[in-house]
């Protein structure tokens, strides 16, 4: 999966999942405010994540990210590192 | 003490997604059962259900709020909003008075058994998501309509297996007659998924009657064979007579007399005493003459024991006296934990429109059931004073009378 499919596919169950509008979805933008996350919403965000990605998510991990951009790198690099170590 | 009056009500269930629908198939005879060909394949004995229109939440409800509601949870949140509707009740009004809710609930059966499936599968605890614990909670629909519509009365769920939408009404009743709370949201919710019922199935409790659904449940019926599951949603709004005449609300009918009892005996099996301890504590408390009593919705389910057993207790109170009665789980199944807050609705709807609902399939008496004055057929009929029973597995009785409001 490429960096665009990978941001497409998050975009996408923001979509579905937590019905955001699609045009809200701006990289640099606030995704907690954006999307209006609470813990609770957390916790569906870690399900989302590993059903479409694969790997183990610890909600501790999503403390520093601020905006969408912060998470697709945060989904990005975990995904890559996977992958790398998947053989061949 | 305060006088409790009912200024609104909402319904969700196998006969009617509201109260229009619904007062159409009581005075049709209307029944809501049907075939279900899923419960056989998943092992029950009986396919026969109630069957309940899933309600569209999407344009109503935000994500938050649709993913914390089971099953039941969403039919009472329909019901609710016909209800407060019905009352006159606003957001506004509401987050400018401690409006409180109680209601009764049993099981959230299937919220449960998924989270459950999906730990075991995934073998990790967040794969049931957020919605789950908020599902599964007995308290499920209290907690989220108080959420929901920003509650700030009393809140908790009353769990008194089949008797516990009535026992939410006696409740509330006892919490506005002594002054605690000016309006409570009363009622009842019921499950109806697949999950939701296997173990009631298990013990032979509902009807076998497969080839004839709409003639399954048959109560008082001599060739009566078990009950039928259903659910849905019914909500009461109580109120003070004091707010309610503040507010300028229309009355549809004044609470007069709660009556409870405990059977003291087997954990299924009924009593003849324990149900008529609970009617002649109603009758005590509406403090009026047996005759004044023109309606009894009964209880029964349509199993040979419990109807019989019912039927004895009623005459024991009532003897001669000719009230009609009928049983609406003849056409809508038994609603189980809603059937209390239900048939006060039922029956309301009777009141309003004039009518007793007919105890349909009901074509030859029994012993006991050709004692009493039984509407085999829709009686037009003024009503103004009716009493309806609910009684639960480990003899949980109640009672409840309701007179038509008049000054």
């Amino acid at each position: 999966m490429t960096n665009e499919e990978i941001i497409n596919k998050i975009n996408h169950f923001f979509v579905e999942e937590f019905e955001a509008e699609e045009s809200s979805l701006i990289p640099t933008e606030d995704m907690r405010k954006t999307l209006d996350l609470d813990s609770l919403d957390f916790v569906d965000l870690v399900v989302v994540v590993e059903s479409n990605f694969g790997f183990k998510v610890n909600t501790e991990d999503f403390q520093n990210i601020i905006s969408f951009q912060d998470f697709y790198n945060y989904v990005i690099e975990n995904y890559t590192q996977q992958e790398a170590v998947k053989p061949s | 003490m305060q006088r409790v009056v009912i200024t609104g009500y909402g319904i969700y269930s196998c006969i009617g997604k509201n109260n229009e629908e619904v007062i159409d198939s009581l005075y049709h005879g209307r029944s809501g059962i049907i075939y279900d060909p899923a419960r056989k394949e998943f092992g029950y004995r009986s396919a026969l259900t109630g069957y309940v229109d899933p309600p569209y939440l999407k344009e109503l409800l935000d994500r938050r709020a649709r993913l914390m509601l089971p099953e039941q949870g969403e039919y009472a949140y329909m019901s609710t909003i016909e209800a407060l509707k019905n009352a006159g009740l606003t957001q506004d009004y509401i987050d400018e008075h401690e409006v409180g809710i109680i209601f009764g609930n049993d099981s959230s059966a299937t919220p449960t058994i998924v989270a459950t499936d999906i730990i075991r599968e995934k073998k990790s605890t967040v794969f049931a998501g957020s919605g789950s614990v908020f599902q599964s909670l007995n308290s499920t629909v209290t907690m989220n309509l108080a959420t929901i519509f920003r509650l700030k009365g009393i809140n908790f769920t009353v769990s008194a297996a089949c008797a516990s939408g009535s026992q939410s009404i006696g409740l509330g009743y006892q919490y506005i007659r002594t002054g605690l709370q000016d309006c409570i949201i009363c009622g009842g919710a019921q499950e109806t998924g697949i999950f939701s019922m296997g173990s009631f199935d298990a013990i032979s409790a509902f009807s076998i009657r497969e080839n004839e659904p709409t003639k399954a449940s048959r109560p008082f019926d001599r060739d009566r064979d078990g009950l039928v599951p259903s659910g849905g949603g019914a909500t009461v709004i109580l109120e003070s007579l004091e707010s309610a005449l503040k507010r300028g609300a229309h009355i549809y009918g004044e609470v007069i007399g709660y009556g409870f009892s405990s059977n003291g005996g087997h954990i299924s099996n009924p009593t003849v005493d324990g149900p008529a301890r609970s009617i002649l504590r109603s009758i005590k408390d509406a403090n009026i003459d047996i005759n004044e009593i023109d309606y009894i919705n009964a209880h029964a389910t349509s199993t040979p024991v419990g109807d019989a057993s019912e039927a004895q207790a009623i005459y024991s109170v009532f003897g001669e006296s000719k009230a009609l009665v009928s049983s609406t789980k003849s056409m809508t199944g038994h609603e189980c934990w809603m059937a209390g807050a239900s048939e006060i609705i039922y029956s309301l709807l009777m009141m309003k429109e004039d009518f007793v609902a007919p105890n349909i399939n009901f074509e030859n008496p029994d012993e006991y059931s050709s004692k009493l004055n039984i509407a085999d057929k829709k009686i037009n009929k003024k009503i103004d004073v009716f009493l309806s029973n609910s009684f639960g597995f480990g003899g949980t009785n109640s009672t409840l009378i309701i007179r038509k409001y008049t000054g």
